[in-house]
């Protein structure tokens, strides 16, 4: 199982607002135990969806050059329950943009149903972070596949409207 | 501009609202750290919801001179020389360095600040808009 907790962008635009999809399905392996009998998707794996559609969204606007992680969940606020068959809609609201991190607003809706609110900071590391760490958490070619499958270039538009192109980006191995 | 009250009453919402803490608990004395349990990455959230509350805008390093801390020229042996405490009380003329000059331990600065201090940062802030 990969760790993709969303799955796929149907809007992004660089520098503001994103909305994603994830379809949740009674043959995700997790539902069978949470709960035995009870399918229901966890809240704590839509936060995580939720906390990637925003990550890529700040880290598109820092040209994907650097590592910016999930610093903190500030506010995560969930009204219901969430079934197999239901599509779950993410849209996600950069709400400051600055060298040092990046705060983002969510919700997440079921078809009209306000399902729930979250308020999200990313921290920016440094590029000699990976060094430091001793090895990177992501290679170019691994995060260029993500951002491909979930169609970052496919719905991705600038601010001006025009498309996001991945030639762009340092996304290629040798970068 | 503000008055006290307002300022404090905003800082404190501020605070209330990325700490998760009770509003009691939010006294003018406490510290951030020591008391209010603040890691590294609330003092981003601090800082977002401050911009917000008052409509200023803050920095990177403003608030907590980090680069001074890590200045070779002013640090020696984990401790602040006379030259970057005159450079702290430079940059920070909101917080009242008088306990951390005592001891100048690096780690001792952002565990004194308090929230008195965060109020007189707001209050330099709008006045110099």
């Amino acid at each position: 199982m990969r760790w993709f907790w969303f799955d796929r962008y149907t809007e992004f635009v660089s520098g503001s607002h994103a909305v994603a999809v994830k379809n949740v399905s009674l043959a995700e392996a997790h539902l069978h135990d949470h709960f035995v009998g009870y399918p229901i998707m966890p809240n704590s794996l839509v936060t995580e969806g939720i906390a990637q559609a925003g990550g890529i969204l700040v880290s598109e606007h820092y040209g994907f050059s650097e590592l910016v992680v999930l610093g903190k969940v500030s506010k995560a606020v969930y009204h219901g329950r969430v079934l197999p068959g239901e599509q779950l809609t993410y849209r996600v609201q950069a709400t400051a943009l600055r060298p040092d991190g990046a705060g983002v607003t969510a919700t997440a809706h079921v078809g009209d149903r306000l399902h729930g609110e979250a308020e999200l900071f990313f921290a920016r590391l440094g590029e000699d972070s990976p060094v430091a760490n001793g090895s990177r958490l992501f290679r170019p070619t691994d995060l260029r596949h993500w951002l491909q499958l979930v169609g970052v270039f496919e719905v991705g538009v600038k601010a001006d409207g025009s498309p996001l192109r991945q030639g762009d980006y340092p996304l290629s191995e040798n970068d | 501009m503000p008055s006290n009250e307002e300022v404090f009453a905003k800082v404190q919402e501020a605070l209330v609202d990325a700490l998760g803490v009770d509003e009691e608990d939010v006294t003018p004395e406490a510290t951030l750290q020591g008391d209010l349990d603040a890691e590294s990455i609330d003092f981003l959230d601090i800082v977002f919801r401050l911009e917000k509350a008052f409509d200023i805008k803050i920095e990177r390093g403003e608030l907590f001179p980090q680069d001074i801390l890590e200045n070779t020229d002013y640090v020696q042996d984990g401790k602040v020389n006379a030259e970057g405490i005159a450079k702290l009380k430079e940059r920070m003329p909101f917080a009242n360095l008088d306990e951390f000059e005592k001891s100048p331990v690096v780690t001792n600065l952002s565990q004194q600040l308090t929230v008195q201090d965060m109020c007189n940062f707001v209050e330099h802030k709008i006045a110099q808009k």
